[in-house]
């Protein structure tokens, strides 16, 4: 039945489409398939990023359609490597990852080396722990707030209770002392089980026989740790590290929602100073040339640690 | 069989003209841009008697303050045709106008004798001129709005409050007139255990991601003697922004800040300061006028227990107050200017601007304002009338959106994260400012 249909749609098909469709090579048929999702890419990626470099080199402004558009060379950049406000967002972008990014790799792969050892309800555990990474940031961010709150917030009761300081006088996002660390235990809640669940797949990864030979040769559990497991378990550690630093040091959607780069600038970071410079200063060439600076430096710093992750995976 | 055909056919055609009919009717409503607060709702209200009227239906798009101006700019900067009206920010006017979003409205005012000299003059520069003091209408004045203050009444009537307030001050607990009067009863109430509840001094804005902490610092600096540049020589900054005198109101601003806000309020704007008055936390609330009838209506802290004051006087006897508001634009990129024109005709008949008032938006037409009616009409009227009188405005430039984010930076760091002086925070101001008239060509 479904060949008759076949057949019928062959013969009504005109005889000059016919052949063309019949005469296409295998290659041909392969960029034929191909070829809107590179259309699509070029359009929505590759694109933007070209006009964004040209735009760099200009004073575009996206408010002034009508002004005429002045090649300013490099003086976008220079501009931006003189501006000592972008050097503190750049500090402050990469305290941020830095804590981050050692409190999540610990954290997570303590909670896979625990989830390992496999004990009674550790499927049970295992979801409940990843449930904040399956929230939306929006969510997240707005949530932390009421807790951060002074007055009513659970977060400074908890603090209160545990060192009998008034909860008024915790003021996580108002201080700014306390403001870096409010965005980065937030971010290090969300993020920990991702990183665990990479860690638990490196775990999971290290065949059980590597560990019958080392009992038989008597090696202690901290030997077998820093020996078999540590090493075996690095390239995915290394793996996490990379996500999640190149995915933090472009964050924005927690950094907006918690505390909106304050108090004063002290948790502005760079995505929340790109952002300010594109679309309410409405510096367009300026934010252009901020965000290949951006794109640059991590592509740079992502491209070195890769090398370094396959050097890690060829030992 | 044929004819039940013939009867599902005759239905769907019925249909399908009933529905292309509606889609014409539909296709001439027009769609009004503005921010999502209660004078809106006020509008929607109002609106329906233009649609009774003309025939002509009525869309809103209404988007919370603090995603207003990004999203309209946008859409204004991308020639949308979304909006037909637009309700506009008083600081867009300059950039609306010379990107050319707004259409001109001299000659429909002309033809139809709609006189500027009918709207308090105030809203007129605000609003509607560009250049700024020349006869050039890009909207007809809409919703008049400016910062002043509520208070808890009834807290400061109570008896042992007042004397406790006079021994500790020297002066009756009233109504602050000077800012220092302000500030001596915020540190009074700061903390205060009233009906078993910790109180504090006064709420103010310090929100960092729009506009906030710079409506709120500019609110108190232009009656310390703070001026945008030489009144001489335009663009000329250089010891009026960072004068003397300015360096004293933004240490004053800053000094409120730390004395008497309830904690945790270094992101607070219009929406926090009226939760926070709401909830019985402030004796005293900076905000803007728009928000008074909804207080004036709560059940907690409305009616006899809350009162409304102007802003008050600098050290030197200054008075003036942060303009708020907007101005209503036909929109150039509409396809159907000629009835969004019909629109800002019937918005700008005195009948309609009384029923506006009544229904909660703020009427900028004089017969209104200027009824001998009108300042007993509601509580809060003398003081709107008032405030209205001794208003100033931030930049209009069309690079208002830079000059503002310079100022939101300048004012956040020294203010709430106490970085630096209150001379360092406006010597920066000067330096950002002129950096942006330069680009723009103006220095």
């Amino acid at each position: 039945m479904l060949n008759r249909t076949a057949d019928n749609v062959a013969r009504a098909t005109p005889e000059p489409l016919a052949k063309k469709i019949r005469g296409i090579s295998d290659k041909g048929l392969a960029w034929l398939f191909i070829s809107p999702t590179i259309l699509l890419l070029l359009a929505i990626n590759i694109f933007p990023l070209f006009w964004a470099i040209y735009l760099s080199f200009t004073n575009y402004r996206a408010n002034r359609p009508n002004e005429v558009v002045k090649n300013l060379g490099l003086a976008n950049y220079q501009r931006i490597l003189g501006d000592h406000d972008i050097w503190i967002a750049m500090q402050t972008t990469a305290h941020f990852v830095f804590w981050t990014i050692l409190l999540q790799t610990v954290i997570g792969f303590t909670l896979a080396w625990l989830i390992d050892r496999k004990f009674r309800g550790h499927a049970f555990w295992t979801t409940i722990i990843l449930v904040p990474m399956m929230l939306s940031p929006a969510v997240v961010g707005n949530f932390w707030r009421f807790l951060y709150e002074p007055q009513i917030g659970l977060f400074s009761y908890v603090i209160s209770f545990v060192t009998g300081i008034p909860p008024t006088n915790v003021q996580m996002l108002s201080s700014v002392e306390l403001a870096p660390w409010a965005i980065i235990i937030v971010d290090t809640w969300m993020w920990t089980p991702y990183v665990m669940l990479i860690c638990l797949a490196g775990l999971r990864s290290i065949p059980e026989y590597i560990y019958e030979a080392a009992e038989v040769d008597r090696a202690s559990n901290w030997r077998q740790f820093w020996s078999i497991t540590l090493p075996m378990a690095l390239p995915f550690i290394m793996l996490a590290v990379l996500f999640r630093g190149i995915e933090n040091f472009k964050m924005f959607d927690m950094v907006n929602l918690l505390t909106g780069g304050g108090p004063g600038s002290t948790t502005e970071v760079a995505s929340i100073t790109l952002k300010r410079q594109a679309f309410e200063s409405w510096r367009t060439g300026y934010s252009s040339a901020f965000a290949i600076i951006l794109f640059v430096a991590v592509f740079g710093l992502a491209n070195i640690y890769v090398k370094a992750l396959n050097k890690v995976k060829q030992r | 069989m044929k004819s039940t055909l013939k009867l599902a056919l005759g239905l769907a055609s019925a249909m399908f003209a009933s529905t292309a009919v509606s889609n014409v009717a539909h296709a001439e409503d027009l769609t009004l841009c503005w921010a999502a607060w209660d004078p809106a709702n006020a509008l929607v209200e109002l609106s329906k008697d233009f649609t009774k009227e003309t025939g002509i239906g009525m869309k809103f798009e209404f988007v919370p303050w603090t995603n207003y101006a990004d999203r309209f700019l946008n859409e204004l900067n991308s020639h949308g045709k979304l909006c037909d009206l637009i309700i506009g920010d008083s600081q867009w006017i300059g950039g609306a106008a010379e990107n050319g979003h707004y259409v001109k409205l001299n000659d429909f005012f002309d033809k139809e004798k709609i006189s500027m000299d009918d709207f308090v003059p105030a809203t007129v520069v605000g609003y509607s001129e560009w250049p700024k003091n020349t006869p050039n209408y890009w909207a007809l004045p809409a919703m008049g709005d400016v910062v002043g203050w509520t208070y808890r009444k009834d807290w400061f009537s109570r008896p042992e409050l007042q004397k406790e307030f006079k021994e500790k001050y020297g002066w009756d607990l009233a109504a602050p007139t000077t800012f220092d009067q302000l500030k001596q009863i915020a540190e009074f109430f700061q903390k205060r255990q009233i009906d078993g509840k910790t109180v504090y001094g006064a709420s103010i804005y310090t929100e960092r991601g729009s506009e906030g902490i710079t409506m709120g610092a500019m609110d108190v600096l232009y009656s310390y003697g703070f001026q945008y540049e030489n009144p001489k020589k335009p663009y000329e900054m250089e010891g009026f922004v960072n004068s003397e005198k300015s360096v004293k109101g933004l240490e004053f601003y800053k000094a409120l800040y730390d004395c008497c806000t309830p904690p945790g309020s270094s992101n607070a704007y219009m929406g926090e300061g009226v939760d926070a008055f709401k909830s019985g936390q402030v004796a005293m609330h900076m905000n803007f006028a728009f928000t008074w009838p909804g207080l004036q209506k709560d059940e907690n802290v409305g009616g006899d227990k809350i009162g409304y004051f102007v802003n008050p006087k600098g050290p030197d006897g200054d008075q003036f107050a942060q303009l708020g508001g907007q101005g209503i634009s036909v929109v150039s990129y509409s396809d159907k200017q000629e009835s969004a024109l019909k629109y800002i005709k019937w918005f700008a008949n005195k009948d309609v601007q009384a029923k506006w008032w009544s229904l909660g938006g703020y009427s900028c037409l004089n017969s209104v304002v200027k009824d001998p009616k009108f300042p007993s009409s509601q509580p809060y009227a003398q003081a709107f009338l008032d405030s209205m009188a001794i208003v100033k405005d931030f930049w209009a430039e069309p690079s208002y959106a830079p000059l503002l984010q310079a100022s939101q930076k300048r004012f956040h760091d020294y203010v709430v994260a106490g970085q630096g002086s209150a001379k360092d925070a406006l010597d920066g101001l000067v330096k950002d400012w002129t950096q942006v008239f330069q680009d723009d060509g103006k220095m």
